[in-house]
């Protein structure tokens, strides 16, 4: 899942314009995005009424009260959810979006009249491997390699995205850039010896391709199959 | 067709004429400064001139800014030193490393050490963005490609000269999964290493247990494996080395003996004290490299001792290496 976390409180505050008289927004809605944000706990509906409340109270007692509002859809990232927003939208200076960078990018093309800012920082494409712990599995390179790995990725794990192997800096399983990192390497080779795949691992990997995860412009996919004809647009 | 291939070398520099000659290799470590100014490099080269065959000039080690590697290795050669260009793969991508592959090369650099490079949480530049467009297996195969086909990573090919290189890599004999590593030095001599250095040996049976498994698979006989060193300058650098540094495994032996080299010696003398243990530090030193010039499959050393180039010419000189030796042109079969 899209996974986030909270900004603090300082940086909205200050992102609301909060302090500068001439900028500050006097109503403000803090908008939340019922999936992804809300399975991590950082831009649901729950975080959104906390995080409404504490710059209700942070204002009031800064001397400047904002009005702050509530709303939360079931997703900032699909035109259909958003667009019943349009008519209580006028009312606010602001909005304050907890979804991911994609929601407050949506909001922001969908209601272009309204300045939308972001609430959290999205951190990664992650696993929940336990309550309250999410870890990073893959960074969308575009080019899927598990194949080769045997189902775990180094370019999102390694800390140097090594395609060949293990650098000389693992040691007793862990990463050297930090012990909480287990070496992405170590749990492959330990894969291809269960699997008997080590001669896999003896293959060099040519130079990735990079231009499917980081090209010129935001990557784009078209499928001509899914796409309504242009009488069916209204 | 450049005169070094009609020699038979692939890239004619000193360091592969005296491997190729089958002579005992050493080889030194030069860091670059902080800074532009070159006195530094001129004043180590000094310590180092003669000593060794060969001196690795690092490439931005533990991810701090220094002066590059390149520019480091010409003013080693003007001080008359054969440089071994240290290149990683952390600060550049693949367009970057070719090209300075090439000024490296016209500029006269011959020897080349391709690395993955430190992270850069461990420098002094933390935020940086790191690339690893490359990891080290793939520049080795790059480098090679362009020596021995001709051409650049993109295929095509190269037609104002090929950089010819003797290509060099790093392999840590005792980082984990340690069942793996000599598969890793078979990856890389697929990809078309010329000659290895190893990371720093405090326990040779380990290093002993590895070049086993090496000499078993072959390995000695397609790629000369430079045996790495240093002398220790202190029991707590001894102890940091074993306790905190990732991949490094050091035998408390070698942090007993500095440990014992100044005991009794009280601690206002610093002198006595910073002499004792320079002394066990070289000590040790010689005493590894003869033991492991034993070993099978090793076809050199690689001295490492940062920040303490003077400690280079007493080992070679202690461990009956000196004087280095030249290697005419037509020695070569």
């Amino acid at each position: 899942m899209i996974v986030g976390e909270q900004k603090p409180l300082a940086e909205i505050m200050e992102l609301l314009g909060a302090g500068s008289k001439a900028a500050d927004a006097k109503k403000v809605l803090v908008a939340g995005c019922g999936t992804c944000v809300t399975v991590c706990f950082a831009g649901g509906e729950k975080e959104v009424g906390i995080l409404a409340s504490e710059l209700r109270m942070k204002s009031k007692l800064d001397g400047h009260p904002i009005e702050v509002d509530e709303v939360t859809v079931q997703r900032q990232c699909e035109w259909e959810y958003l667009d019943a927003l349009e008519e209580q939208l006028k009312e606010y200076d602001v909005v304050l979006s907890l979804a991911c960078g994609i929601g407050v990018q949506a909001m922001n093309e969908r209601f272009p009249d309204v300045v939308t800012l972001p609430g959290i920082n999205t951190t990664s494409l992650s696993l929940p491997v336990e309550q309250g712990v999410w870890e990073e599995r893959c960074q969308a390179c575009g080019d899927c390699i598990l194949g080769l790995t045997l189902g775990i990725c180094p370019i999102a794990r390694c800390s140097k995205q090594l395609l060949n192997g293990p650098c000389g800096g693992s040691q007793n399983g862990v990463c050297e850039v930090d012990p909480d990192i287990p070496c992405a390497w170590q749990l492959i080779w330990e894969r291809a010896i269960k699997f008997d795949r080590m001669d896999d691992l003896l293959k060099i990997q040519p130079p990735k391709n990079w231009s499917t995860s980081r090209d010129g412009g935001p990557r784009k996919i078209v499928r001509d199959d899914l796409r309504l004809a242009e009488e069916e647009i209204e | 067709m450049t005169e070094e291939r009609k020699n038979g070398y692939k890239s004619g520099s000193n360091l592969e004429k005296v491997l190729r000659a089958g002579h005992f290799a050493a080889t030194g470590e030069l860091g670059p400064p902080q800074g532009a100014d070159p006195e530094e490099i001129l004043h180590k080269a000094r310590l180092l001139e003669g000593a060794v065959d060969a001196v690795n000039i690092t490439d931005n080690q533990t991810a701090v800014v220094r002066m590059s590697s390149i520019a480091s290795g010409v003013l080693a050669m003007r001080a008359g030193l054969e440089p071994t260009v240290q290149m990683t793969c952390r600060d550049r991508n693949r367009l970057a490393i070719q090209s300075d592959l090439l000024g490296a090369y016209g500029l006269g650099a011959r020897n080349l050490l391709c690395l993955t490079g430190d992270h850069q949480v461990f420098g002094n530049h933390p935020t940086a963005k790191n690339v690893h467009d490359l990891d080290s297996v793939q520049l080795i195969r790059m480098v090679k490609d362009m020596r021995d086909e001709n051409i650049f990573q993109c295929g095509e090919e190269i037609k104002a000269g090929a950089p010819r290189f003797f290509i060099g890599a790093a392999i840590n004999p005792f980082a984990d999964p340690f069942e793996f590593r000599p598969y890793r030095l078979a990856k890389k001599v697929a990809a078309g290493v010329d000659f290895i250095q190893t990371q720093l040996i405090y326990d040779i049976p380990r290093f002993r247990e590895f070049m086993k498994k090496v000499v078993e698979m072959g390995l000695h006989e397609k790629v000369y494996i430079l045996a790495g060193v240093g002398p220790l300058k202190s029991a707590g650098m001894a102890r940091y080395m074993r306790d905190k540094v990732p991949g490094m495994i050091v035998q408390d032996q070698y942090v007993d003996r500095m440990a014992a080299a100044i005991k009794g010696i009280p601690k206002e003398e610093k002198k006595a004290r910073r002499e004792a243990l320079q002394k066990t530090g070289i000590e040790i030193c010689i005493e590894q490299i003869q033991e492991i010039r034993e070993i099978e499959g090793v076809a050199g050393v690689h001295i490492m001792a940062v920040e303490w180039e003077a400690a280079v010419r007493p080992i070679v000189e202690g461990a009956g290496l000196l004087p280095r030796p030249q290697v005419a042109d037509k020695e070569h079969p």
